[in-house]
């Protein structure tokens, strides 16, 4: 934790309310996923058909699964409208709040930063000075939007197969469905677990967690030295500097942590099994 | 020899004069042919007329009237009035030897004057031949004849045994009184075929027709061949040479139908009850005393009721004393042939024979002397009582369970616990299968005989014995050796449903085994199943999922290639709509054993994977370098920190040295 050292220091709101609320519904109904749907997976193993039996049998792992789909849509859902809103509010067209500084999607910068960070990887240039969104986090962000819906479309076939197939969907596409439903998932889970934790949490300098998607609030020490880019925006523009303020309290910090390090720590377990279970168990 | 050529000369001599005199027959008539001729005898008139029409007819009518009243001179007439009684032993001389020794004939020496004589039977003036249809000793009329007297309510039925009252109905009945009356067979037995007509003598005498030496005998005078129909019982030769061990004819074929006499004259029960009623009556075997008590109370309410003890115990004779002794074992084959056929031939006869102390005989499931029929409830062989029967000895801990084989461990209790078990010791249903409807009672072989009623062979017959329906569905099924001709060892009943653990069908622990069972033989087609979510659900612990059955069918598995399949085009929707209401034609395309490792088969399903493999491939390995490097490079950069703040921290220091120096 990058504890402020100087109380007097201002603090940056990073993310509104609403997108730690969307995010605190992405990581429960993630890991339910995963939990869940790695038993079916890997059902072949002694290892997670005790954890089936420990949740109360597959009826209940699947329900489980089921409700956590439904979150998802939910989430999914509340974020499209989320950015209408955004839109409405800031009262500007699509494309350019999708070209700004504050947009998620990737443009030629994230190619230059990519390519200037492995320079600084290899010691052949500094650090590059990174904005409000680096090239790593549009990566997460749209990874989740790729996965709900491969993932999701999919599980949709596997939930309703009947209805889709008197649609006309050929059944071998149940089939098909399982595969990539599976498969993305595996991705989906093993890329969350271990990377978006590294690159989030346990890289070096901010282990052995950051805890701003919860508190919302980080230091302007630490986005100057983090984020140098965004601190010279912020430095610049009056409008955003209204988000600063005062730390956040030491409750919502506590809390913070408490569940962040459940969720990291359920992670963590779950892509150990995983992998143990891909190496020694699964057939 | 000089005796007989004699009689036959003085019998020449009165036939020759006997058909001399006959022309003198005409002057008796004269006299007696008027009807109002009577005498007085012992104060009641009797009429001494004789129809010369009928004495015409009989078969006396060559022999004139003194061929037999040989006292009447008919050169003295009117001749005296109180003649000699006729003695019908001039002529007929052994017949009457016979009478004379008879039953009748000593009846009537006993002053029983319904007694019968000749012409009781044969009548005076009036007799005809035995071969003429009138004759009341013609063979049709032979019942009715004796039946005067031995019918049911005569005087003579009120004395003979009460057994016996009903001899002439129960010979109606029987199958030589039909053949005799309903079919007019006169080749069938009459009364007097088997009692003889004039040699009447009681069973208990050994001349006797019916005594127990001499009815085969008697029997054979028709039923020639009955060597050949009965060499179970008989075994060859053994009635001839050895009578006492076996049954004789009406043993089994009661003379009068119902009539039960089995000569307990000669050996009547209580003759042995005498000694074997006590309760110390011992004998030593093989140095230890061994009871030879019988519990005859026991006895008379146990199946064998009606059986005198020596209808068992044959071998006994007045000859040996006691009539007893070594009388050996009893051969329950006399009566139980196919039975101890059966046991002969099965392993507890072969071993029991073997001299295997271990093995049971008839006694050891029947009990001795309180056998009892399997139909009563207290009896060890009723059905609910056979599994603690065969227990004794095929329980876990007992000899035999753990001696033969290690599989059998568990038998009693497995089978408790099984569907079978449950029905029968639960529910009380006497239906349900116990040890001897699978092994069969006498028959019991190991699986491994082809004889054997649980060989694999043979076990689908077995289990049809009740399981019929299902029977005929399995053998046109593709597991039907009838349907498909292979090598391989095709699954019969208890493949799928075990032996002595079987289960009910619709409960978790059968639905979740019959994969490994089916696995058994289609391991590849199960391991596909398992990639699926049927199969991986099911290894969650699912019941309802779909298993092989649910899909293939259970006794009536056919390919899915055959239209009766429920796999078939026309079949499958429906199939599938067993769990899936909304089954539709392109639902039922889904691949139920689909499997992506396979590329001819499933093309779409390889490529899919593979791609997605590369998708993550692609993805994990470029985020992983990308971690390593960063990683590395962070923990640089944090040393390069820390060195840079102790550089810093030796600055500060060293000045603050300094100041302290200046100071």
């Amino acid at each position: 934790m990058n504890e402020p050292l100087n109380t007097n220091k201002k603090y940056y709101e990073r993310f509104d309310a609403y997108s730690r609320f969307l995010h605190i519904l992405v990581i429960t109904s993630f890991i339910s996923l995963a939990l869940t749907g790695m038993i079916i997976k890997f059902s072949g193993t002694g290892l997670f058909q005790t954890i089936s039996k420990m949740m109360g049998g597959y009826a209940v792992t699947g329900f489980i699964h089921r409700v956590a789909a439904v979150v998802t849509f939910i989430y999914f859902f509340l974020h499209i409208g989320y950015l209408f809103r955004k839109k409405r509010k800031k009262g500007v067209s699509f494309t350019s709040l999708l070209k700004g500084e504050n947009s998620l999607v990737p443009n030629k910068n994230d190619l230059k930063e990519l390519i200037a960070t492995m320079k600084w990887f290899v010691g052949k240039g500094s650090r590059p000075l990174y904005g409000r969104w680096t090239y790593w986090e549009k990566f997460d962000y749209w990874a989740v939007f790729w996965g709900v819906a491969v993932i999701g479309s999919s599980g949709l076939i596997l939930w309703f197969p009947e209805f889709f197939t008197n649609l006309g969907l050929p059944g071998t596409f149940i089939n098909i469905a399982t595969i990539i439903h599976s498969d993305e998932a595996l991705l989906a889970v093993g890329f969350i677990f271990s990377y978006h934790f590294f690159n989030t949490h346990f890289r070096p300098d901010k282990f052995p967690m950051d805890t701003v998607i919860f508190t919302g609030k980080v230091s302007l020490d630490e986005i100057k030295e983090d984020r140098p880019r965004e601190y010279e925006t912020i430095m610049q523009d009056p409008e955003l500097q209204k988000k600063l303020g005062d730390p956040p309290p030491v409750f919502l910090s506590r809390a913070a942590r408490i569940f962040g390090f459940t969720a990291l720590t359920t992670g963590i377990i779950l892509i150990i099994l995983i992998i143990y279970s891909m190496i020694f168990l699964y057939q | 020899m000089k005796k007989f050529v004699l009689a036959q000369f003085i019998f020449f001599v009165s036939v020759i004069s006997i058909v001399a005199q006959s022309k003198d027959d005409k002057v008796c008539l004269d006299c007696h042919g008027d009807k109002t001729l009577t005498t007085t005898r012992n104060g009641k008139q009797v009429s001494l007329f004789i129809n010369g029409k009928s004495f015409a007819g009989s078969i006396h009518e060559e022999i004139s009237c003194t061929g037999c009243h040989s006292d009447i001179d008919p050169n003295n007439l009117p001749h005296s009035e109180k003649l000699s009684k006729v003695n019908c032993a001039t002529c007929h001389e052994t017949p009457v030897q016979h009478y004379e020794r008879s039953l009748h004939a000593e009846a009537l020496k006993k002053g029983l004057t319904l007694a019968p004589t000749c012409v009781s039977c044969h009548s005076k003036h009036e007799i005809l031949s035995s071969k003429n249809l009138n004759s009341r000793t013609y063979v049709m009329n032979i019942p009715a004849l004796c039946g005067q007297c031995h019918k049911e309510g005569t005087q003579v039925s009120g004395m003979v045994n009460p057994e016996e009252r009903k001899v002439l109905s129960d010979y109606s009945e029987s199958i030589h009184g039909e053949g005799l009356f309903k079919r007019g067979l006169i080749v069938t037995a009459v009364c007097t075929s088997c009692h003889t007509s004039h040699d009447i003598l009681p069973h208990t005498n050994p001349a006797s027709t019916i005594n127990r030496n001499n009815i085969a005998k008697t029997c054979t005078q028709c039923h020639r061949q009955i060597e050949q129909v009965h060499t179970k019982v008989i075994r060859g030769s053994l009635w001839e040479k050895q009578p006492n061990k076996i049954p004789v004819c009406i043993d089994c074929h009661a003379p009068h139908k119902v009539r039960k006499v089995f000569y307990d004259d000669s050996f009547p029960d209580d003759k042995c009850m005498k000694c074997h009623g006590q309760k110390e009556l011992t004998k030593i075997v093989n140095g230890k005393p061994v009871s030879l008590y019988v519990n005859y109370d026991q006895f008379k309410n146990s199946a064998h009721t009606n059986n005198p003890c020596i209808k068992c115990h044959t071998n006994i004779s007045n000859s040996k004393n006691p009539v007893c002794l070594n009388s050996g074992k009893v051969d329950c084959s006399i009566c139980h042939t196919t039975q101890v056929d059966d046991y002969n031939i099965s392993l507890h006869g072969q071993k029991h024979y073997q001299g295997d102390k271990t093995a049971p005989y008839c006694i050891d499931c029947h009990t001795s002397h309180n056998v009892q029929s399997k139909k009563n409830i207290t009896s060890p062989t009723f059905a609910r009582n056979v599994p603690e029967l065969c227990g004794k000895c095929h329980r876990e801990g007992k000899n035999i369970a753990t001696a033969l084989d290690e599989s059998k461990l568990g038998i009693v209790a497995n089978y408790r616990e099984s569907i079978h078990g449950k029905g029968l010791l639960q529910s009380g249903l006497l239906v349900t299968a116990t040890c001897v409807n699978c092994h069969s009672s006498h028959r019991e072989l190991p699986k491994k005989d082809p004889r054997s009623t649980v060989n694999p062979n043979n076990i689908a017959t077995t289990c049809a014995q009740c399981h019929l329906g299902v029977y005929e569905e399995f053998k046109n099924s593709i597991h039907s050796p009838d349907v498909t001709k292979t090598n391989q060892k095709l699954p019969v009943c208890n493949d799928c449903h075990r032996s002595h653990e079987i289960n009910r069908v619709d409960l978790s622990d059968f639905r979740t085994q019959i994969i490994n069972q089916c696995g058994k033989c289609h391991e590849k087609v199960s391991e596909t199943y398992f990639d699926t979510f049927h199969g991986k659900v099911s290894k969650l612990g699912s019941v309802r999922a779909a298993r092989c059955y649910d899909c293939h069918g259970a006794h009536n598995i056919l390919p899915a290639s055959n239209p009766k399949s429920k796999l078939s085009h026309n079949n499958i929707i429906e199939t599938c709509q067993k769990c899936h209401p909304n089954s539709n034609r392109k639902f039922v395309g889904y691949l139920t054993h689909a499997t992506h490792h396979n590329r001819d088969k499933y093309p779409y399903l390889f490529y899919t994977f593979w791609a997605m493999v590369l998708l993550l491939v692609g993805t994990f390995s470029f985020f992983g370098i990308h971690t390593i490097m960063w990683f590395t490079k962070s923990l640089m950069e944090k040393k390069k920190h820390k060195i840079e703040k102790k550089k810093a921290v030796e600055i500060s220091q060293t000045i603050e040295n300094d100041d302290e120096r200046v100071d």
